[in-house]
């Protein structure tokens, strides 16, 4: 009577798979956490109800409204687990915990990334920046990598905050700090992909790279880290 | 007897929530086989006695071994072969039960033979399957919950108030299984505050006092 040996992707496939099907039925990325982004850009516009400067500080704001809906993507993917104690039997059940890690960061990538494009649409209309092709490409990129970094520091820090008094309030003071080094790069980028701030396309490439380090380091860490943090 | 014999062996085993000693100082020997009863009034650390037996609360002194894993330094190892059903049914609420099976499944391998006749077992037919659990009865969700158990292949079952919210049927269905696991190999531990109904299942009977554990001898 035990169990076949499995591996750390198969259980990560499991994770992802569960999480996402989770999140199709509930709907809560579309129900709640779009709208409040959607209502976070439309305070922005009218807190700095000027087109120069709004078209300045676009990227910044996209990117901070990114993180802020973040927190709720995160609580909510943790949620479900504590919901009925799931998470309890996961750890019981002696499956690979970095395979829990890596199911949770990647469900968390895929949300992120759907949440970014009508981020990134209403940013357009909102704030009216210009997006070249180019710019597109490299938007595309900064997403992505940015939200290796976001959605690893989630998974992380989700995990440690699930079983803790608090955690409503313990996860921003956690994560914020953390992805702070994202907000930066991912947000220097996405000015060369607006071309705003006199920034250039070229401009924005190195950022990227910094932010492709950002995700394997966080990736890396929190695949280590996430076993021995979650454990008690 | 041998330790190749036992399932737990807990020597002098003290476990802190917070500073508050929820076990304290309990030894205990449980061979393999056997379905032990814990019975004990609220608050005693029946709970935490399955829960340190699943590796989920850290030993704070003594000496604790699950299935020969040390717990203090193999916890791992012994939760491999452990399934735990607390006063929660570890589901997931926006999934239906047939999802939760095959996601059991998936996460310890186990065949889509082995996920339906678990399904099978324990009485959740196919509208059964299809429901969400957050729209299924309480012994619904409990019925799943088990057939995860069953999914897991638990050498240790650790049950706390397994007949809760089961109608008489689903009662008998679960000593039953746990009969079967139990002639299988699997070694049962339940807590429990219905005395006639576990006690007639266990072969053995446990109480937990204050955190200490009082031998009342076999059923």
């Amino acid at each position: 009577m035990t169990q076949h040996p499995i591996s750390t992707m198969s259980v990560a496939r499991a994770i992802a798979t569960k999480d996402l099907r989770i999140e199709w039925r509930s709907k809560v990325l579309v129900n709640q956490v779009l709208p409040f982004a959607g209502i976070v850009m439309v305070l922005f516009a009218f807190a700095l109800d000027n087109d120069g400067i709004l078209q300045r500080v676009a990227p910044g704001l996209v990117w901070l409204a990114v993180l802020f809906s973040s927190l709720i993507i995160v609580q909510r993917t943790f949620a479900i687990e504590s919901a009925d104690n799931a998470l309890d039997a996961i750890k019981v059940a002696g499956v690979s915990s970095a395979g829990v890690f890596l199911g949770k960061a990647v469900a968390l990538v895929v949300q992120l990334l759907l949440f970014e494009c009508v981020l990134v649409l209403l940013s357009l209309v909102l704030y009216q920046v210009h997006l070249s092709w180019g710019g597109a490409v490299l938007l595309v990129t900064v997403s992505f990598l940015a939200n290796i970094g976001i959605a690893a520091m989630g998974a992380l820090y989700g995990g440690l905050g699930a079983a803790a008094k608090g955690r409503e309030t313990l996860l921003p003071l956690l994560l914020l700090p953390a992805v702070a080094p994202v907000l930066i790069a991912a947000t220097r980028a996405t000015e060369s992909a607006f071309g705003v701030s006199g920034a250039t396309l070229g401009e924005g490439w190195p950022w990227v790279a910094l932010l492709a380090v950002f995700g394997a380091l966080f990736t890396f860490g929190g695949t280590l880290a996430f076993g021995v943090l979650t454990e008690e | 007897m041998s330790s190749v014999d036992e399932a737990v062996r807990l020597h002098n085993a003290v476990v802190l929530l917070g500073s508050f000693p929820a076990l304290a100082e309990a030894s205990l020997v449980v061979k393999k086989g056997e379905i032990v009863l814990i019975s004990g009034a609220n608050g005693a650390g029946k709970t935490t006695l399955l829960r340190l037996c699943a590796g989920l609360v850290p030993l704070a002194r003594g000496e604790a071994t699950v299935l020969g894993f040390n717990l203090s330094t193999q916890r791992r190892e012994a939760q491999a072969h452990v399934g735990i059903l607390g006063h929660a049914n570890g589901l997931y609420l926006d999934l239906t039960a047939q999802e939760n099976l095959q996601f059991w499944g998936a996460i310890v391998g186990a065949s889509t033979r082995e996920i339906a006749l678990s399904g099978e077992r324990m009485g959740l037919h196919t509208r059964l399957l299809g429901t969400t659990v957050a729209k299924m009865s309480a012994g619904q969700r409990r019925r799943t919950a088990l057939a995860t158990l069953i999914i897991r292949r638990a050498s240790l079952w650790l049950l706390d108030e397994p007949h809760a919210g089961l109608d008489a049927a689903g009662r008998d269905e679960i000593d039953n299984i746990l009969r079967e696991a139990t002639s299988a190999g699997a070694t049962v531990i339940v807590a429990s505050h219905e005395l006639e109904r576990a006690g007639a299942l266990a072969t053995r009977r446990i109480e937990v006092v204050g955190g200490a554990i009082v031998e009342r001898g076999a059923q």
